[in-house]
């Protein structure tokens, strides 16, 4: 019973999940090697919940939010939304999964077609979804979406080099909305935003989410905004999640030593309360030639023999508290 | 005043700049391109219009009238069989500027199809179409129409044809570059997520965002088709007499007497060619320059 519960709690359960890109190279264009973007990692998001993952660039953060929403394919492991595994569906299947869950991307330019008006990018799926007819039908219901997500309904006849980097990314978020979907992939979706827009941003998924019940997957480089969204947080280091726990507990009591490095990078607002900043020892590795071991032992200041052979176990520590640390 | 400017916030608020409109608006400031935008105007209505335009027919012999010079009832004298220059330079014009934009045409779709699919699908189909691309385009053009015309014989269906299969391999390499590219792009990934259909994907996504740059090569493809159309029928191998096309009405020049003598049987359609080439060239540079592929302001 217990065990039903918690299982219909999860909205998504990714277990050991595995992303390599093959590297092509000299003259025959033959695989040359793999990039290991995402290695092996596993854990659950909650119904209602914002997950937030964070990690410097490159980690796999991207990678991670794509393949779970089958963009990309999988190498290894599973991705199970609804408690159904979501590679290797029907057609149809995947065609009403599409419609469960959405991203919202990183460049506000880049993820709206020029040549396509407000009305066309947000209502194109509704079209061919069949949830509304082509013309007045889709215009109005358009125009519900983007007013909820602050913009104005004239807007629907512009195009999108008419809005702002802020408006524009409104309308990324209705098109998001417009098939209302249960499951969100933000990836670092106000990174490209002005300061003083970003709030604005944040606080309008945040309004969304209570108002829609959304469930989100919420990447970010920047540990101030994941902190102020998030429920739970998950560290990314070279394609592996290092920790997993609820904010305050991550935030208070961090126990992996890159964990502990981050946070101590954030910038502190009094320049009096000095904080002892944890200055990691040389560069990320390449995703295509990992560390043996523990993929952190290179940088890591506490070290130990153990850590360059064996992985350690992303484990459960303490309730809800997970982490891969030989130390603890 | 202030309802005067509530009336322009009102203004700004219902004007649409589609990207088209903003490309438009654009090469409206370029001068010299909307000199040959205007030109080209001008000799394509000429050509549509040419029966109205001109007293006399276009093949009909005045063997009296022959090789007189250009006087108020043949503005542009008549060549030596007396037929009116003017006239035949018209409707010259028309089978010039057919060859130019079918010929192209036809180009072009060829060109998006397989470019497209190449681009789209990638992997062998990609390798293959890019193959039969570089073939194509490595064949020595002149030899090989040459030997199609003589065995299909010359006509402005011939012609075209030609044209068209051997200047593929351009455009495609274009569209296939382009959709590359365009595949990157956030907004495909938005659409995959969207659950959009493939054909969607393409008709609505990826080739309108090709067009500008298909448009521009396409407006100087027919500035070196009517090149190409005119050598040809100055050789003799395109346009068959007594149909007149800019270049075979060159034709005459080959003999040193009308050469020296008689400038307004080969000035003019020599003119013709020279300016409607130049006007096109112009246009689509300007194009060009209009052209911002991203539309960011
Ligand atoms: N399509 C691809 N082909 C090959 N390698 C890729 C591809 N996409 C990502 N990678 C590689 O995978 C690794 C992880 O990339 P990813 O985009 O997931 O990082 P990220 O954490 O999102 O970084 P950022 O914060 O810069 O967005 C990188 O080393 C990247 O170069
Ligand atoms: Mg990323």
């Amino acid at each position: 019973m217990v065990e039903q519960i918690k299982e219909d709690m999860n909205l998504v359960v990714v277990k050991n999940l595995k992303k390599y890109f093959p590297i092509k190279g000299g003259f025959l264009k033959k695989t040359i090697g793999h990039v290991k973007a995402v290695e092996d990692i596993s854990f659950t998001i909650r119904r209602g919940e914002t997950l937030g993952i964070v990690g410097e660039s490159g980690c796999g953060k991207s990678t991670t939010g794509r393949t779970i929403l089958n963009l990309l394919n999988k190498t290894d492991g599973e991705v199970y939304y609804k408690g159904k595994e979501i590679f290797n569906l029907p057609k149809e299947e995947l065609s009403r999964l599409r419609t469960e869950m959405q991203i919202i991307f990183q460049d506000p330019y880049s993820s709206l077609n020029p040549r396509l008006t407000v009305s066309q990018i947000v209502g194109e799926a509704l079209v061919q979804h069949r949830l509304a007819k082509k013309g007045k039908d889709v215009n109005n219901k358009v125009s519900d979406i983007i007013e909820r997500c602050g913009l104005a309904p004239y807007h629907i006849r512009r195009y999108p080099h008419e809005f702002s980097g802020g408006q524009r990314q409104r309308i990324g978020i209705a098109r998001a909305l417009a098939l209302k979907p249960e499951f969100i992939v933000c990836d670092e979706p106000v990174s490209a935003l002005d300061v003083s827009i970003q709030s604005q941003v944040i606080n309008l998924l945040m309004d969304l989410q209570e108002e829609m019940e959304l469930t989100y997957l919420f990447i970010s480089h920047d540990l101030s905004v994941v902190k102020h969204i998030s429920d739970r947080i998950g560290v990314m280091y070279l394609g592996s999640l290092v920790e997993l726990s609820p904010k305050e507990e991550l935030y208070n009591s961090p126990l992996h030593p890159y964990t502990k490095a981050l946070l101590s990078a954030i910038p502190v607002p009094d320049p009096t309360l000095k904080k002892d900043r944890i200055i990691l020892k040389g560069d990320i590795p390449s995703p295509s030639n990992p560390p043996s071991g523990c993929r952190f032992h290179t940088r890591c200041p506490y070290v130990m023999k153990k850590c360059k052979v064996e992985m350690p176990e992303f484990r459960e520590v303490d309730t809800d508290h997970f982490i891969a640390c030989h130390l603890i | 005043m202030i309802s005067e400017n509530k009336q322009n916030k009102m203004a700004m608020e219902t004007t649409v700049i589609s990207p088209a409109k903003l490309m438009w608006n654009r090469l409206k400031r370029n001068k010299l391109a909307m000199i040959g935008f205007i030109i080209i105007i001008i000799m394509s209505l000429a050509a549509i219009f040419a029966p109205y335009l001109t007293p006399y027919e276009r093949d009909a012999v005045d063997l009296l009238n022959s090789n007189a010079k250009p006087n108020t009832e043949h503005l542009l004298g008549t060549d030596a069989l007396g037929r009116d220059m003017l006239t035949r330079l018209l409707y010259g014009a028309r089978i010039s500027l057919t060859v130019g934009f079918v010929a192209t045409g036809l180009r072009v779709v060829i060109g998006i199809i397989l470019g497209g699919i190449a681009g789209y699908y990638g992997g062998k189909i990609d390798g293959l179409i890019m193959r039969i691309a570089d073939v194509f385009a490595c064949l020595p053009f002149l030899p090989i129409a040459i030997t199609f015309v003589a065995i299909m014989g010359p006509s402005i269906y011939n012609m075209m044809f030609v044209l068209a299969i051997l200047g593929w391999p351009g455009l495609a390499r274009i569209v296939r570059a382009e959709i590359l590219s365009l595949r990157e792009r956030e907004f495909m990934e938005a659409a995959t997520a969207l659950g959009i259909s493939d054909f969607r994907k393409i008709v609505a996504h990826l080739l309108p965002n090709t067009m500008a740059s298909v448009i521009v090569s396409a407006t100087i493809g027919i500035a070196g088709a009517i090149l190409t159309e005119s050598a040809l029928s100055f050789l003799g191998l395109g346009v068959a007499p007594p149909t007149p096309s800019w270049g075979n009405m060159l034709t005459d020049a080959q003999n040193q007497y009308v050469l020296k003598n008689r400038w307004w049987q080969w000035m003019p359609p020599g003119f013709a060619i020279f300016v409607t080439v130049m006007s096109l060239n112009l246009l689509g540079d300007g194009l060009r320059d209009a052209l911002d592929p991203r539309l960011k302001q």
